[in-house]
């Protein structure tokens, strides 16, 4: 693969490699190509021009009811989750050097229901509430999987091996939990666990939207180290990256990204799996590949939005379906593929 | 311990504080104590060589001095300032190490791998410069492997990728540069190979190089300085010629050896005392009465 470098004045140079630029501006345009698609289908079909139109404040009243109000804030809920999913995996892949070091793998999805489901069925609460206890769970979730993986470092089959662990466990947490609550609370805690897009609006989006604008160019703007700590913690050291620093800012960046996207559309499963691997695949750039695996993680979870809501005809289904079963099938071959690379 | 034949590698290399030095330090891992109040220093443009048995804590002082390995008491110095005081990027563009393992990253080619030494001369919105580019190709010649270039790292044979891995610590461009253990797990053409590059680094380059290895007879023959280390302690410094005797590696590695004159470079050669010889010793039995010794070894066979 030949690097290319882009020069501007004043010493200022970004280097690149052509296959991944392309990669990243043909994700963009396909994630901005279904979100109108995705806009524009439903009870009130539009076509991709007048959601553009509409977009940009030319549309009729109506036209603007359905896009503004209603579709526009769960496809821009889509785009960040997937884009917060993917990141967190590709962080979490990288520092486990593993395609299984997911976050969805090693629990921290499961300890964002837990808490979503403590506020429900213990504390019957509020819809934000829940929200506020998917993210405090994941975050105890990833704290408590670090300190039990951490030996001088976090090495990578060890944080995969605890984690699963944790994931059992806490699963058996979810299912004690639904089987103390009542019929109504056992119900949302159902619909809350599927992983679901639908009636995401506008209070949903924001502090998703203000979490991403924070957190995703950080973890960008660490990718550079990230790729040297994937040669080890002491080539990285020799080549001046704070190797501790990176990877905690990193891991909780990555934590905080899972735990609040979970918490605007509950536990999406596969996307933290599959993004970053199908990105990796697309780029055939070593490293984590963050930027295309962010629009990827956006791409593939607007694409399944339409799949759920769309490919069954009159029976829709929640897009935490779609992407368990498509993840699943993902997850699998990884596994058979790995095992020939005698890596498990 | 001091000798008059360190004194004089002192003198050689002048009174002044040399680049890198250790200052009494203490080096342990958690409750683990490797070496106490150990003191050395590193003279400026040497190929010094740290030799010593296994566990002995030639590593850790490799690591001590990379600062890999913070010292529990004393300081390691750089240019005068304590290495731990300082930014990691700006150490990092003095002092390079060589890893005992690194990972090459899945599908990466050797002229990108060579190109990350660049990272510490480098910032987010300065990502590649001509230099780095030229840096790169002299790093890549210079180390042999500038024909592998667009190769996958992970094609390559052992040898070819230590030198790899070599070319991207030279692309970091640092007067000092530490190896761990650079010719474990390689043959013995590409030990020599990766040592003969070592030695034609250090004098066409004038760097200055400090190398953990395991063979004496290679520190030997490469080295312009010698540090031999035991239990945590340094038995002895200075050039081969002087610090390689029978009478040290016996102390130092507890074997019965000769040492002659190596006929291709005229270094100390160690040839270890045949195995009847050892036995003898090992039975207790005193030079001279070599018929007990034989009966010794006859009774030890059965």
């Amino acid at each position: 693969m030949t690097t290319k470098t882009l020069r501007a004045g004043g010493g200022l140079s970004v280097r690149y490699e052509p296959r991944a630029a392309l990669s990243v501006l043909g994700l963009l345009v396909l994630t901005v190509a279904v979100a109108v698609v995705l806009i524009g289908t439903g009870d009130f079909p539009m076509t991709p021009g007048e959601v553009v139109d509409t977009l940009l404040g030319e549309g009729t009243v109506v036209q603007e009811f359905a896009v503004m109000d209603l579709r526009l804030p769960r496809v821009l809920v889509a785009v960040f989750v997937g884009a917060a999913l993917a990141v967190g995996g590709a962080v979490f892949q990288s520092i486990s050097r593993n395609p299984l070091g997911s976050p969805d793998v090693i629990g921290f999805g499961q300890g964002a229901t837990v808490g979503a489901l403590t506020v429900i069925v213990l504390f019957q609460g509020s819809a934000a509430a829940a929200a506020g206890g998917a993210v405090v769970g994941g975050l105890v979730t990833g704290v408590t999987i670090y300190l039990l993986a951490w030996k001088k470092g976090v090495h990578g089959y060890r944080l995969v091996l605890v984690g699963i662990g944790a994931a059992a466990m806490l699963t058996s947490v979810i299912h004690y939990l639904i089987t103390k609550a009542n019929l109504v609370d056992a119900t949302r805690a159902t619909v809350w666990m599927t992983g679901s897009l639908d009636g995401r609006d506008w209070s949903q989006f924001w502090p998703l939207f203000a979490v991403c604008c924070i957190l995703l160019p950080l973890v960008l703007g660490h990718g550079r180290a990230l790729r040297m700590l994937e040669m080890g913690d002491d080539a990285a050291y020799a080549l001046g990256v704070k190797v501790e620093r990176t990877r905690i800012v990193l891991m909780a960046s990555a934590v905080l990204l899972v735990a609040v996207a979970t918490s605007a559309a509950g536990p999406i499963v596969f996307v933290s799996l599959s993004a970053p691997q199908l990105a990796r695949r697309l780029t055939r750039a070593p490293g984590p590949n963050l930027a295309a695996s962010a629009l990827m993680g956006s791409a593939l979870l607007l694409s399944a939005d339409w799949v759920a809501t769309n490919a069954f005809g009159e029976r829709q289904l929640p897009v935490g379906v779609v992407t368990g079963i498509l993840g699943g099938c993902y997850l699998l071959w990884l596994l058979v593929t790995e095992r020939k690379a005698g890596r498990i | 311990m001091t000798t008059n034949k360190d004194n004089r590698s002192t003198a050689m290399t002048g009174r002044q504080k040399q680049r890198l030095s250790a200052e009494s330090v203490t080096l342990a891992y958690e409750q683990r104590v490797i070496a106490r109040e150990l003191s050395v220093e590193i003279p400026d443009n040497s190929f010094t060589v740290i030799v010593g048995p296994n566990a002995c804590g030639k590593s850790t002082l490799l690591r001590a001095l990379s600062r890999m390995l913070k010292p529990a008491e004393g300081r390691v110095l750089l240019d005068g300032a304590s290495i731990h005081s300082l930014p990691a990027k700006k150490v990092a563009k003095t002092l390079g190490l060589l890893p005992q393992s690194s990972i090459a990253p899945d599908g990466i080619t050797v002229a990108d791998l060579v190109a990350r030494g660049r990272y510490p001369h480098q910032g987010l919105l300065r990502q590649w410069s001509p230099e780095d580019e030229r840096i790169v190709q002299e790093s890549m010649a210079s180390t042999g492997v500038a024909e592998l270039a667009e190769r996958y790292v992970d094609e390559l044979s052992g040898g070819q990728r230590q030198r790899v891995w070599i070319a991207m610590a030279l692309a970091q461009q640092t007067p000092l540069l530490l190896l761990d253990e650079p010719t474990t797990f390689l043959d013995i053409q590409h030990q020599i190979d990766v040592l003969d590059l070592c030695a034609e680094l250090h004098e066409t380059q004038g760097r200055t190089l400090v190398a953990v290895l395991h063979d004496l007879n290679h520190a030997a023959r490469y080295a312009t300085h010698l540090i031999a280390v035991r239990g945590g302690e340094i038995v002895a410094e200075g050039p081969p010629a002087d610090v390689v005797t029978a009478e040290l590696v016996e102390r130092v590695f507890g074997l019965r050896c000769q040492v002659i004159e190596d006929p291709e470079t005229g270094t100390p050669l160690v040839v270890p005392a045949g195995r009847k010889a050892r036995a003898r010793r090992a039975a207790g039995v005193t030079e001279g009465s070599a018929e007990g010794a034989a009966e010794q070894v006859s009774v030890l066979r059965k």
